[in-house]
C-alpha cells in the first residue's frame, strides 16, 4: 500500500512538472520543471525495478541533456520586451489533437495485456551487461557510431566560420592598444 | 485498486501527449526540444513498465537505454542547430526562420 503512495507521488511529480514544462511562459522555468519531470521518471524506473535505468536517467538526462538544454536557454535569450508576446500558438487544435491522442493511448493501455505477476525486483545490471555483449552487440556498436557522428556534427554545426578569402578583413588592432599588454609579461 | 501496468502506461501516455502538445504550440526552438524529451520519456516509461509486467526480461530496459543514448545525440545536434539558427537569425523563434517561404 505504501508502494502505491510512492507511485502516486512520483507520477504526480512527473505529470505536474510536465504541465509546467509545456505551459510555462518563461523558458527558464520550463527548463527547471523538466528537471523534476526527469527525476520523477527516474523514480518510476526505480519503482519498476529498473535500477540501472534509474541511475542512467539521473546521470545522462539530468547531468547531461538537461545541462545542455539550460546552456542553450542561456545562450539564446532575447531581450525581455520582445518576449512579452504569447509563447504558445494554435492552442485549440493542438489541445484537441493531444487530448484525442491521450484518450486513444489511455483506451489502449487499459486494454487486455497478458499481465503476469511481477516477482521480487532483482538487480538488472548483470543481466543488462550480458545482453548487451551478446544479443544486442550490433545496436551497442551502432550507438557508439551514432554518438561519434553526433559529436562531430554538433562541433561542425556550431563552428565559427572564418572569412576564407580575406585575411585583411580580420579586425586590426587599434594603434593605442597594442603597445600595452605584451611588454609587461616579459619584464 | 492496486497499482499495476495501466497506471504506468497512463503516466507514459500523459507525458507523450504533453510532449506532442508542446511541439505543436511552442515557438521557442529550445522548448520544442524539451517537448521531444517529454515524448521520449513517455515512450521509455512504457518500455520499462511492459518489461516488468508483461515480458519479465531486460529487453525493455535495453531499448530504453538505447533511447536515452539517442536522446543524448539528438539533444547535442538539435541544440547545435538552435545555436546556429540563433547566430544567423538572431532569434530562437521557429516562426521567424522562414527564408525558404519567401
Amino acid at each position: 500500500m505504501s508502494g502505491d503512495l510512492v507511485f502516486y507521488g512520483f507520477a504526480a511529480l512527473t505529470v505536474l512538472s510536465g504541465f509546467v514544462v509545456v505551459f510555462a511562459r518563461n523558458i527558464v522555468h520550463a527548463g527547471f520543471a523538466l528537471l523534476f519531470t526527469l527525476l520523477g521518471v527516474a523514480g518510476l524506473y526505480a519503482l519498476l525495478g529498473a535500477d540501472f535505468l534509474a541511475v542512467t536517467q539521473t546521470v545522462v538526462y539530468i547531468g547531461g541533456i538537461l545541462v545542455l538544454v539550460l546552456f542553450a536557454v542561456m545562450m539564446t535569450r532575447i531581450p525581455r520586451k520582445e518576449q512579452r508576446r504569447r509563447g504558445l500558438d494554435h492552442m485549440v487544435p493542438a489541445g484537441i489533437f493531444s487530448l484525442g491522442l491521450f484518450a486513444l493511448l489511455y483506451k489502449v493501455s487499459a486494454g487486455s495485456f497478458p499481465v503476469r505477476e511481477p516477482g521480487e525486483a532483482v538487480p538488472t545490471v548483470k543481466a543488462i551487461g550480458v545482453e548487451i555483449m551478446t544479443d544486442w552487440i550490433f545496436p551497442f556498436e551502432f550507438a557508439s557510431l551514432v554518438l561519434l557522428v553526433a559529436m562531430v556534427g554538433a562541433a561542425i554545426l556550431i563552428r565559427e566560420r572564418r572569412p576564407a578569402r580575406a585575411p585583411e578583413a580580420l579586425p586590426e588592432n587599434a594603434p593605442g592598444e597594442t603597445a600595452e599588454a605584451p611588454e609587461e609579461v616579459h619584464a | 485498486m492496486t497499482v499495476g501496468l495501466p497506471h504506468f502506461l497512463t503516466v507514459g501516455a500523459l507525458l507523450f501527449s504533453l510532449g506532442i502538445f508542446a511541439m505543436m504550440t511552442r515557438r521557442n526552438a529550445v522548448a520544442l526540444l524539451m517537448g521531444v524529451e517529454l515524448i521520449l520519456n513517455g515512450a521509455n516509461v512504457n518500455f520499462v513498465a511492459v518489461a516488468r509486467y508483461v515480458d519479465g526480461g531486460v529487453d525493455g530496459h535495453l531499448m530504453a537505454a538505447f533511447v536515452i543514448v539517442l536522446a543524448a545525440a539528438e539533444a547535442a545536434v538539435g541544440l547545435a542547430i538552435v545555436l546556429a539558427m540563433f547566430r544567423n537569425f538572431g532569434t530562437a523563434d521557429v516562426n521567424a526562420v522562414d527564408s525558404l517561404k519567401r
